[in-house]
């Protein structure tokens, strides 16, 4: 990695860790492929691995992970990519995490 | 009289403009309501279909193409109010947002996932949209048959 991880993600990825208690965490700035200045961080992929996922549809599970970025996505945060996964779940998968779709110029072009 | 409530309705309406100049105007509310309410599949989207201008709302548009489900799009580029209007109404805060029957259902990411477990072409049946991919693997089925 090129620099140390942006303010925004240290967040994010704090917040996911102790409130969510979570098993495992990525946080993926993935604003690099979006028509947006170098070093932004606007558009992230997140994977969620937590007990407090067991029993939740995954719109609940997606709610829950909004709510604990309401701050961040009012402000700049855009563009928000969840994985959420109960640890069985997790342990199950291919543990593999795709990349998010590629940009289509959005506002900008 | 009028006069009286001419005025404070005027200070009032100020102060409602103010505190929602941060939010939607008031009438999106009603307006996004009537376009879920009266179209079985709505997508709120960047761009139109024929021309997404994200790759989110792309993969959205793409799923729908492969089920050939008949929807209602929106660009919500175009009108800025209802790029933030539907986010209150929903709240949720991004976009593409896809709601079947009047509900929202969720975002690219929840589409992918119930697309891929099988789980969109039940929604679709319960409005009674048949899936094109569910008519495929029938006619394949039933020249396994034969």
């Amino acid at each position: 990695m090129s620099s140390a991880s942006g303010i925004v993600e240290s967040t994010i990825r704090n917040k996911l860790l102790t409130i969510l208690e979570s098993k495992h965490v990525q946080v993926i700035n993935e604003s690099y492929m979006h028509n947006v200045p170098k070093g932004a961080e606007t558009h992230f992929k997140v994977v969620v691995v937590s007990e407090k996922f067991d029993g939740l549809p995954l719109i609940k599970r997606h709610r829950l992970v909004n709510e604990l970025l309401a701050e961040e996505l009012q402000n700049g945060v855009h563009a928000l990519s969840i994985v959420a996964k109960t640890p069985k779940q997790w342990e199950e998968s291919d543990k593999l995490v795709e990349n998010s779709p590629n940009c289509r110029g959005g506002f900008g072009k | 009289m009028n006069t009286l409530v001419r005025r404070s309705f005027q200070a009032f309406n100020t102060t409602l403009k103010i505190s929602c100049r941060a939010f939607s105007e008031a009438g999106i509310n009603d307006k996004i309501e009537k376009i879920v309410k009266n179209n079985k599949v709505v997508v709120f989207m960047k761009g139109v279909p024929d021309a997404p201008r994200c790759g989110f709302s792309n993969a959205v548009v793409q799923i729908m193409r492969m089920h050939a489900v008949p929807y209602e799009s929106h660009d919500v580029l175009s009108d800025e109010n209802l790029r933030q209007g539907i986010k209150d109404y929903s709240n949720w805060p991004t976009i593409p947002q896809v709601f079947i029957n009047g509900e929202f259902v969720g975002g690219c990411d929840i589409m992918l996932q119930m697309h891929q477990s099988g789980e969109l072409i039940e929604e679709l049946k319960k409005v009674g949209i048949k899936s094109a991919l569910l008519t495929a693997e029938e006619a394949k089925q039933g020249e396994k048959k034969n």
